[in-house]
């Protein structure tokens, strides 16, 4: 059999029983699900009182606050790859926290 | 606190723990932040699905649901640092009064919301 002869073989011989890394994998996709649904609402939200320049720029940024949330799940996610995964870097935790917190404040700033 | 100004100090305390810890702690961050994104998302909800609710009313509700969405992140956050260096040291995880407060917040929100379409306070 090849299994331990070779990266793919270890690779599944080391597998979690527990399928921890694929569970936070789908905690993340559901968590991107979410922050689509929210960002979704606050951008309309921004058109909510008509289109003017600074409801464009609100759109811009909010619609940047969603792909910056994309972009470190999708990071998280490919690090979930690996067999026993390293720990969510301090950093990446405060930013996807700051990416919610900027939807909600730029939401709030468009509230008529 | 001073963990949000330095995260790179998290990495020198005590020892790494078992991935899966770190995992679980993770996974409960996310859960939080999804808890938060529901409630942001539903501030916007009660400002644009409740047009003929009264102004101040409507605003106040969705300004409570936002604030309660945003420290709600914050404090997903504060929970997952204080875990991971609780796990890192070999101490008890941290507990918090933060669930109870948020329940019951979140319930007089939705009393309050029960009462404003029963008895129809329009604009």
């Amino acid at each position: 059999m090849p299994e331990g002869n070779g990266t793919d073989g270890s690779r599944t011989r080391d597998r979690d029983p527990g399928l921890q890394p694929e569970r936070t994998r789908l905690a993340w996709r559901r968590t991107t699900l979410a922050c689509a649904v929210a960002a979704s609402l606050a951008g309309r939200q921004t058109l909510h009182s008509g289109i003017d320049p600074v409801s464009l720029v609100v759109l811009a940024l909010v619609v940047l606050a969603w792909l910056a949330f994309l972009a470190l799940a999708h990071l998280r996610i490919r690090a979930m790859h690996a067999p026993r995964p390293p720990a969510l870097s301090p950093r990446a935790a405060a930013a996807v926290v700051a990416c919610t917190v900027a939807l909600a404040v730029l939401g709030a700033a468009t509230l008529r | 606190m001073r963990l949000w100004f330095a995260p790179e100090r998290l990495r020198e305390e005590g020892s790494t723990p078992d991935y899966r810890f770190s995992l679980a702690n993770e996974r409960t961050f996310l859960a939080w932040l999804r808890t938060a994104m529901a409630l942001v998302g539903g501030g916007f909800a009660v400002d644009q699905f409740l047009p003929e609710t009264g102004r101040p009313l409507r605003l106040a509700l969705a300004l409570m649901l936002l604030a309660a969405g945003a420290l709600c992140a914050l404090r997903a956050i504060s929970h997952w640092v204080r875990c991971e260096r609780a796990m890192r040291r070999g101490e008890d995880l941290p507990t918090s009064r933060f669930p109870i407060v948020l329940g019951l917040a979140v319930g007089v929100v939705a009393l309050l919301m029960v009462i404003v379409a029963a008895f129809g306070w329009g604009g």
